[in-house]
C-alpha cells in the first residue's frame, strides 16, 4: 500500500453561478521517499487537489462521494481523509502526518509572532516535547536548512528574513515535526532562479534524509524535471498524463503535454520558434464536455469522439499513462 | 551612423533612506553609473533579479524615476531630448513616443471601463484626435493589430481572460503611436501557453510598427528568445551586456554564469548543484 493514494478524486464548488467542477476524477499514489510532480496551469485544479488531502478547501467545497483519499501512516490503520468531519479530528492530519509549504512564505507567517514561537507552537501540539526541547528542536532544524545564526534567527519576524531565508525557515517548520507527506505548493514560484536552485538543492537533500513522500506542485515544467520522480500533468481538473518523469518529459504522448513542452523557451536551441497552445483557457463556468482539453487539440478532427467522450487513461509504457483512446496511442497500428 | 534612440550615458539613481543632522544621509544606490545603448529597431533584454535596478531604471527611461546623476537621451531622428530636463510640452510630446506596457494585466485594467474606453484613453487625454470617430478609427485599428475583435470593444476586463487581457494592455501602450517601448515583465504573469503567443505578438509588433523594445525580465530563457542584445544587472550595476547569442554560448562575468546555471533544466538527468554568486571573489 502505498503512503496516500487518491482515487475517483471529484471536487465541485457550489457558487452564485451554480456548481463550478474544480477536479473531477483523479487518481494518483505517493509512496514514501518519493517526490509526485503536479504541474497545470491555472485553473488546472492542482492546488485544489493539495488541499483537498488536508481538507482545507472552503465551506463551499462539495467532494463527490466516491472520491477517496487514503492515508497510510505505517503502523496505524489506513485513515480515510474526507470522512473526517470534526475539526479536531483533522489534527493527526493537518501539520501531523501531513505538512505544507506555500508559494508565498511572507503570507504563511503570522507577522507579529516570531518565527520561534510559531514553531514551538506547532511541535507542542503535535508532539511530545515541552517549550524548551521544541525550541531545541526547532533551533536545529533552522541550522539543518542553511540558515546561519539559527539561535539568534529564531527570535525574528517573518519581515526580518530575506525571501530565500524566509522560505527555508517555511521548510523547517513544514518538517520539524516529521510528516510522512509534504505538500509543496509552489514553493519556489516566487524566489529569484538563483535562490529557487538552492531551494531546491534543499528539498532534493531533505527527501534522501527524512525519507517522506513530497507532492510538490508547480507550473514549470523545468523545476518538476529537477526534482520530481513522477510527474502528472493537470489540465482543467482532470489529469491528462502521468507517468516517470523521464518518459513523460521526453516522449509526451498527449497533446497537451507536447504543447506545454512546445511553448517553453528552451536554452540549448535559440532559434526554435516559440509554439503557443491555441486558443484560451476557458472559463470554469464554460467546461468543454468529453476530454476538456478538445477545443484547443489542434490534432483533432472536426466530429472526432473526444469532443463527447472522456478518454480513459490508457497505459502506453510501463507507468506512464495518458488521456487517450487506445487506438490514439502513439506506435499503435 | 546614426545616434541610438536611446543612449544611458553613467546614469544613477540614488533614494536617500532617512535623515541625519550631521554628515551626509545613507543612500540606497538604485542604480548606480550605468551605461547602455538602445539602437533603434531592437529588442534590448535587461535582465536581473528581483531589487537589481532593472525597473527603476526602466522607469527613469520614461521619467517616472528622477535621475540623480547622468544623462538619459532620447533621439528618433525628429526630435532629441534630455529626459531628464523635459519642459512641460516637450516631456507631453515624450509620452506619446515612449510607453509602458505593465506586468499584472489583472491590475492594470480598469474594471469600471470598457475596452474601447481603456484603449482610447491615451488618445483622449494627451488630446490626440480631433473627433471621436477619429478615435474610434485609431482604437479599431490597433485592437486589430493586437489581434483583439471588434465584439470585444463593446465589453468590460473581466469577461477577458490573462492572456486576452494582456493584448488590451498592448493595445492601449500603442494606440497612441509610440516609438519606443518598454515592457516590465509583460509575460510573467501569465501561463506558459499563453505566454509563447504575447511573445510572438511583440515581436510582430515590433516589425509592422517599426518599434524599439526594451524588455525587463526575470526570466533568462524567454529573454534569450525574443531579445538581440541583453544587458544583465545585479545590484544596480550592469554586470555584462552583449548580443543575446555571445551572452548565452560565451557568459563572461561570473554573475552571469551563476544565473545561467540556475535555470532549471528540462533534462530530468541534468541535475546539478545550485552554483552561489560570491560578489567579493
Amino acid at each position: 500500500m502505498s503512503l496516500l493514494s487518491v482515487r475517483d478524486l471529484t471536487i465541485r464548488f457550489r457558487t452564485d453561478e451554480g456548481l463550478i467542477t474544480a477536479v473531477e476524477g483523479v487518481d494518483f499514489d505517493i509512496a514514501a521517499g518519493e517526490v509526485l510532480g503536479l504541474v497545470g496551469e491555472s485553473g488546472s485544479g492542482k492546488s485544489v487537489t493539495a488541499k483537498a488531502l488536508m481538507q482545507l478547501n472552503g465551506k463551499n467545497t462539495v467532494y463527490d462521494p466516491a472520491s477517496h483519499i487514503v492515508l497510510n501512516v505505517p503502523g496505524q490503520d489506513p485513515l480515510e481523509v474526507l470522512s473526517l468531519r470534526r475539526e479536531r479530528d483533522m489534527i493527526q492530519v493537518r501539520g501531523g502526518a501531513i505538512s505544507m509549504i506555500f508559494q508565498e512564505p511572507m503570507a504563511s507567517f503570522a507577522p507579529a509572532i516570531t518565527i520561534g514561537d510559531q514553531m514551538v507552537e506547532q511541535l507542542t501540539l503535535h508532539t511530545e516535547m515541552g517549550k524548551k526541547q521544541a525550541r531545541k528542536h526547532s533551533i536545529e532544524m533552522l541550522d539543518r536548512v542553511g540558515i546561519k545564526e539559527p539561535d539568534k534567527r529564531i527570535d525574528q519576524y517573518a519581515f526580518e528574513l530575506s525571501g530565500g531565508m524566509r522560505q527555508r525557515a517555511m521548510i523547517a517548520m513544514a518538517l520539524s515535526t516529521t510528516p510522512k507527506l509534504l505538500i509543496a505548493d509552489e514553493p519556489t514560484t516566487a524566489l529569484d532562479v538563483t535562490i529557487q536552485a538552492q531551494v531546491l538543492d534543499l528539498m532534493r537533500d531533505l527527501v534522501a534524509e527524512f525519507g517522506m513522500g513530497i507532492m510538490f506542485i508547480t507550473h514549470d515544467l523545468g523545476v518538476i524535471a529537477q526534482t520530481a520522480d513522477r510527474v502528472a500533468v493537470m489540465y482543467l481538473g482532470r489529469i491528462m498524463e502521468t507517468g516517470p518523469v523521464r518518459e513523460v518529459i521526453r516522449n509526451p504522448a498527449h497533446a497537451y503535454t507536447q504543447g506545454l513542452i512546445n511553448a517553453l523557451p528552451k536554452l540549448d536551441d535559440l532559434d526554435a520558434p516559440l509554439t503557443p497552445i491555441a486558443g484560451d483557457i476557458p472559463s470554469p463556468l464554460e467546461r468543454p464536455s468529453g476530454c476538456v482539453f478538445h477545443p484547443r487539440n489542434p490534432t483533432l478532427k472536426p466530429g472526432s469522439r473526444y469532443e463527447t467522450e472522456a478518454p480513459p487513461m490508457t497505459e502506453i509504457a510501463p507507468g506512464h499513462f495518458a488521456a487517450l483512446f487506445p487506438e490514439d496511442v502513439p506506435g499503435q497500428p | 551612423m546614426t545616434l541610438p534612440l536611446i543612449t544611458i550615458d553613467d546614469v544613477s539613481i540614488h533614494y536617500p533612506l532617512g535623515r541625519r543632522l550631521i554628515g551626509t544621509p545613507p543612500v540606497l544606490k538604485a542604480v548606480d553609473h550605468v551605461s547602455l545603448e538602445i539602437p533603434k529597431g531592437s529588442f534590448v533584454g535587461l535582465v536581473g533579479e528581483s531589487g537589481s535596478g532593472k525597473t527603476t531604471l526602466g522607469r527613469a527611461i520614461l521619467r517616472a524615476a528622477p535621475i540623480t546623476e547622468g544623462r538619459i537621451r532620447y533621439s528618433d531622428g525628429d526630435v532629441d531630448y534630455d529626459v531628464g530636463s523635459l519642459g512641460k510640452e516637450a516631456l507631453r510630446d515624450y509620452r506619446t513616443r515612449a510607453q509602458l506596457i505593465f506586468q499584472d494585466p489583472y491590475a492594470a485594467l480598469s474594471p469600471r471601463m470598457t475596452v474601447r474606453d481603456i484603449i482610447a484613453e491615451p488618445l483622449e487625454v494627451m488630446k490626440l484626435t480631433k473627433s471621436r470617430e477619429e478615435t474610434d478609427q485609431r482604437v479599431r485599428e490597433i485592437a486589430a493589430k493586437c489581434r483583439l475583435n471588434l465584439e470585444h470593444l463593446r465589453r468590460f476586463p473581466h469577461a477577458f481572460s490573462g492572456g486576452q487581457r494582456q493584448r488590451i494592455s498592448i493595445a492601449r501602450a500603442l494606440v497612441c503611436g509610440p516609438k519606443f517601448v518598454v515592457a516590465d515583465e509583460a509575460v510573467a504573469a501569465l501561463d506558459v501557453s499563453i505566454q509563447a503567443d504575447i511573445l510572438n505578438l511583440l515581436k510582430a509588433l515590433q516589425r509592422d510598427l517599426d518599434l524599439t523594445f526594451l524588455f525587463i525580465s526575470h526570466d533568462l530563457s524567454v529573454v534569450a528568445h525574443v531579445c538581440d542584445y541583453v544587458a544583465v544587472m545585479y545590484h544596480g550595476q550592469i554586470k555584462e551586456q552583449a548580443p543575446t547569442r555571445q551572452l548565452f554560448a560565451n557568459p563572461g562575468h561570473d554573475y552571469t554564469k551563476t544565473l545561467l546555471s540556475a535555470i532549471p533544466s528540462l533534462d530530468p538527468d541534468d541535475r546539478h548543484r545550485a552554483r552561489v554568486y560570491d560578489p567579493d571573489a
